[in-house]
């Protein structure tokens, strides 16, 4: 796989299926249904003040959830490029526009947190990032956070400011 | 682009400041003070505090404290280190309203940010 800045955009291209697929899988990795405690993280308390707690349920998560909603729908979009012949991937080009940059911030980031809370990652587990090769559901959760870190990490390299 | 994710807490910041300024009209009728804010818990300093979250990168971080506060990149970066390094970094102090702003805009960035009073 090789990622790059080209013009007013992010290209990923030289795509194997198997980091194809992980990509597909950014969506549907945000969902927290069934996870108390990523849903948690993501909408996690502001305060220790009940009254602000209350508030905030009313006015500011509905509106988090919106947001949340709303980048995780601009990268389903960017990713229907990779839709079609698997064969056909080694010669696909993912063009993320510089202006969903910030979409994709903020849904790897919604991605990274909410695998991260489903397996209950230990720091040391975060932190290693010589793991052994991938031999459980679990072991390809961490890769899974690693790799979409590593987009994250480019992206913010790439952005202006 | 879809996500526009200062526009939406800006016009969140509003209403709700917009809701709390309807409501302090009617502080004088003895049943509504309990749901109002007293001019005494609106001088109270508050604080917004970021926890440390083992997920987010670091230059994450960085960037998001840079654009959510101003901060020049060194101060961002003392910020980041403080909070890695001291599980907490005070980020910003003073009246209520822009507190919670800050707060729902870290919120936005999935940090683990805080209100709190402080003392």
């Amino acid at each position: 796989m090789e990622i790059c800045r080209q013009d007013d955009a992010l290209q990923i291209s030289d795509l194997d299926p198997f980091l194809a697929e992980l990509l597909r899988q950014i969506p549907e990795s945000t969902n927290p249904d069934g996870a108390p405690a990523a849903e948690a993280r993501l909408f996690s308390r502001p305060s220790a003040e009940k009254k602000i707690c209350a508030e905030w349920k009313s006015y500011v998560e509905p509106e988090l959830r919106r947001l949340f909603r709303s980048a995780t729908e601009t990268v389903t979009d960017d990713l229907t490029q990779l839709n079609g012949n698997e064969k056909s991937l080694s010669n696909c080009i993912l063009h993320i526009p510089i202006t969903h940059a910030d979409a994709w911030l903020n849904t790897l980031n919604q991605a990274r947190l909410v695998i991260a809370a489903k397996y209950k990652f230990s720091d040391e587990e975060l932190n290693d990032h010589d793991r052994s090769p991938i031999g459980s559901r679990r072991d390809l959760g961490l890769f899974q956070v690693n790799f979409y870190g590593f987009l994250q990490e480019f992206i913010l390299r790439e952005i202006p400011g | 682009m879809k996500a526009q994710c200062d526009n939406i807490f800006f016009m969140s910041a509003v209403n709700a400041g917009q809701l709390e300024k309807g409501s302090t009209s009617t502080v004088e009728a003895p049943i509504k003070e309990k749901e109002t804010r007293g001019e005494e818990e609106l001088d109270v300093p508050w604080q917004v505090v970021v926890h440390n979250d083992p997920v987010n990168l670091m230059t994450y971080v960085t960037m998001v404290f840079q654009r959510v506060f101003g901060y020049p990149r060194e101060k961002a970066e003392r910020h980041m280190l403080e909070v890695h390094q001291k599980g907490r970094s005070i980020l910003w102090s003073g009246v209520r309203e822009p507190a919670e702003f800050y707060v729902q805009q870290l919120h936005g960035y999935l940090l683990l940010a805080t209100l709190e009073k402080v003392g």
